[in-house]
């Protein structure tokens, strides 16, 4: 096979997998509906998962079907380029989904997180559909400055990062929504199935915590690829200003958890700040920024 | 007297307390987060200048207010610094009591347990014996203390340690990023590919060396570019590869040794380094005056303006009478059209072009004022011609003539002494380690009591990490099935 044929496999298998995803996305979607009619038939306050719970076991099986797909839209965009796939923003963001969609199924082998299901589909579709309209560029050799090993350590580690930060602020997110819910009364109907305020806390936490130690080496491979092409490890370009703003966050967040003691809401507007800023940071930087992160167009 | 002398002393440790609390330290870890923004909104001086003075520009009075908050200035500025120096005061203060009160808790027992075990972690009831406890904690290499009836255990010492090693190892990565902008060096210097750089101060377009950093430490090698390589993509125009082939001495008398430089991979003298940084053209130009007596002759470095190296420069020749200077503009491959005029399509040399416009009058060379090669004033000049040229033609104006003779690419090196960076390294790998111990250790304490002839068991998790009920669990199992 020619890198074009590779190239145009890639193109259809992401097509595909957006495809997939979709399918997941309405199985999830009448998984979340028959839950929510279940639990207003049903007695008020126990929350019913046996109905609902085959529909759901179909839709994350869907789900994992779109995600293999995906990969292997990555690893073929990989093969047509001819290095690994991370050197554009429509490379980072199909790696990024699957990334992010990884994280999801493999911590659900660990945790309940069916209920996620709809709002992480939600969040591929977005991802993908943005990296298929606005952000695809033809597969490209890489500019000499990307050249180095340190392309796939780096990316890999800051993509990997991105995935569970993406997935960790979900459930902050979800947590604070449910949290308005219980404070001005009861779970409505939808919410009730889902899981308790406390597990949502400790679940979001852990992700940090887990992740958090990549993040660190991602930057700091990405300063010893600087001192190699640049000439500097650190020089407070905007890329680098700002994974050090998300760094800081992280680390005010698991300092306020461990030693303030800080838990609950408070948390986890903390834990959606320091999420924001990466996300941020992936946006405005590429698109609008300046500095020696910005490659080719995009 | 001594009031008041006393009061300033308990005012100062009042102070002290304050900032080495962890609430000050996580306010000014924020407020660092926070004061690092501007720097990426702002164009800063040391990053992008030109963008700077854009700014000064466009905006002179906001940019002169700007400019006294040090808003391009950012990361030098002296409330970014009090941030950072505070931060670090205060981790210093809180880390190192806290490693010499962890130094003297390792040779102590285990904390007692507390009056009620019921409302700890994973609280568990059964019958079974005081010293089967003791046998699965000690097989599980807990720390144990046992007092009566009662048995403390302590297990994950590990983790404090982490937790140390990390927060140590940022103060070395700070000090070494303090020894490299103290001790180190940094300059860049344009050379037309078959020169030579000798590393003396004089060779350098500029050269920024550390407070401490004595010049005549300037290690005597010696780079003379013999070829460079650029290719760039057909279709986007993109580089796809820099190779620039140099011969390297490391001092006068040493060696020569041929080399190659790329921009992943810089020459290496010593603790110096010469990285390759960015390429563009100088056309070779000969101008003589109207008896025909060469008044100028050699490569002009031009400065390259996009990515097609679209460059501009200025050709000066003070000896000529009246003055002459060229301002002009270098296309490596030449395109026109109605919005932009003459500009470049094509980043190699497919149809080069020299535009030049001839000024003549005063260059004010003489004035002591810094000028720019790249530009001339030309406010007090009049403009007596103008012309594209290609290689080989020459262009007759009112004075003189100017040929254009062909065109070789220049280099830019950059040339950076970083003594710091080792530590700075050392200190970020230390923290990684710290990090991962500190987080995923788990440090707890299972208490065990005899009440009423059955066993009490229940623990504590000190870092909230989850596996503690499930040990305990494993524990009574585990006791049972050894009866």
């Amino acid at each position: 096979m020619s890198k074009t044929d590779w190239a145009y496999l890639s193109n259809d298998l992401v097509y595909g997998a957006l495809f997939v995803y979709t399918i997941a996305f309405i199985i999830y979607t009448y998984e979340t509906a028959f839950a929510v009619k279940a639990n207003k038939e049903g007695s008020s306050s126990e929350i019913d998962r046996t109905k609902t719970a085959k529909s759901g076991r179909i839709a994350t099986f869907v789900y994992a079907i779109a995600t293999i797909v995906l990969l292997l839209g990555v690893v073929a965009r990989g093969v047509s380029a001819g290095r690994v796939p991370w050197s554009n923003m429509y490379e980072f963001s199909i790696t990024g989904a699957l990334t992010f969609s990884l994280a999801y199924l493999i911590v659900g082998r660990k945790y309940d997180l069916r209920w996620l299901g709809l709002p992480i589909s939600i969040a591929v579709l977005l991802i993908l559909g943005t990296a298929i309209t606005l952000l695809y560029r033809p597969t490209a050799p890489l500019v000499p400055a990307l050249k180095s090993t340190w392309l796939v350590v780096h990316v890999a580690a800051a993509i990997l990062s991105g995935g569970v930060f993406l997935l960790s602020n979900t459930i902050a997110a979800t947590y604070l929504w449910l949290d308005s819910m219980e404070r001005k009364g009861e779970r409505s109907a939808f919410a009730k199935r889902l899981p308790s305020l406390e597990v949502l806390d400790q679940l979001s936490y852990r992700l940090v915590a887990f992740v958090f130690p990549l993040w660190t080496f991602a930057v700091i491979a990405g300063a010893i690829w600087a001192e190699a092409a640049w000439g500097r490890y650190w020089g407070w370009d905007p890329k680098e200003t700002w994974a050090f703003i998300t760094w800081i966050l992280y680390a005010a967040y698991l300092h306020a958890r461990v030693t303030a003691g800080w838990k609950g809401r408070k948390a986890a507007w903390l834990c959606l700040l320091a999420g924001s800023t990466y996300l941020f940071n992936y946006v405005w930087v590429n698109v609008w920024g300046t500095g020696r992160h910005t490659y080719s167009g995009l | 007297m001594s009031a008041p002398e006393l009061q300033g002393i308990s005012l100062l440790r009042y102070l002290w307390r304050q900032l080495t609390s962890m609430r000050t330290a996580l306010i000014l870890l924020l407020l660092l987060g926070l004061a690092s923004i501007p720097g990426s909104v702002f164009p800063q001086r040391t990053q992008s200048p030109l963008k700077v003075r854009e700014y000064f520009e466009n905006n002179p009075s906001g940019a002169k207010l700007m400019d006294r908050f040090y808003l391009f200035d950012v990361y030098g500025s002296p409330w970014f610094s009090a941030i950072y120096l505070l931060l670090f005061i205060s981790l210093i203060g809180c880390v190192i009591p806290r490693s010499w009160h962890y130094f003297r808790e390792i040779f102590k027992a285990p904390t007692p347990a507390p009056s009620s075990l019921e409302n700890m972690e994973g609280f568990q009831q059964l019958d079974g014996k005081l010293s089967d406890a003791e046998k699965w904690l000690k097989k599980n290499r807990f720390r144990i203390a046992r007092s009566g009836k009662t048995i403390a255990a302590e297990k994950g010492y590990l983790r404090e340690t982490g937790n140390l090693v990390f927060h140590l190892s940022l103060i070395v990565v700070l000090l070494g990023i303090a020894g490299s902008s103290v001790f180190g060096m940094r300059g860049e210097a344009i050379i037309n590919v078959g020169e030579r750089f000798i590393n003396t101060p004089t060779s350098y377009d500029n050269l920024a060396p550390g407070r401490f950093f004595s010049i005549a430490n300037l290690p005597p090698f010696t780079i003379k570019a013999n070829n460079f390589d650029a290719t760039y993509d057909p279709e986007t125009n993109a580089p796809l590869d820099y190779t620039l082939t140099v011969t390297t001495q490391d001092a006068i008398d040493a060696p020569l040794i041929k080399r190659t430089v790329k921009v992943n991979e810089p020459l290496t003298f010593g603790s110096t380094r010469v990285y390759l940084q960015a390429n563009g053209y100088s056309p070779l130009v000969t101008v003589k005056d109207k008896t025909g007596a060469v008044k100028f002759e050699g490569p002009v470095p031009f400065l390259p303006q996009d990515a097609n190296l679209t460059s501009i420069g200025a050709i000066k020749v003070p000896d000529m009478d009246p003055q002459i200077g060229f301002v002009g503009s270098f296309l490596p491959t030449a395109a026109r059209d109605k919005v932009r005029g003459g500009f470049s399509s094509f980043p190699e040399l497919l149809d080069p072009r020299l535009l030049v416009s001839v000024w003549k009058g005063d260059l004010k060379m003489d004035t002591g004022v810094p000028q720019s090669v790249y530009r001339i004033d030309t406010d007090e000049m009049e403009r007596i011609g103008l012309w594209a040229l290609r290689i080989g033609e020459t262009y007759q104006f009112e004075v003189g003539s100017i040929t254009f003779n062909g065109v070789i690419p220049w280099v830019n090196l950059q040339v950076v002494r970083d003594p710091g960076k080792q530590y700075a390294l050392f200190g970020s790998i230390l923290a990684i380690i710290g990090l991962m111990i500190s987080l995923f250790i788990r440090q707890r304490r299972i208490w065990v009591r005899e009440v009423n002839g059955k066993l009490e068991i229940a623990g504590l998790a000190l870092n909230r990490l989850p596996g503690l009920e499930d040990e305990i669990h494993r524990m009574v199992t585990e006791m049972k099935g050894a009866k």
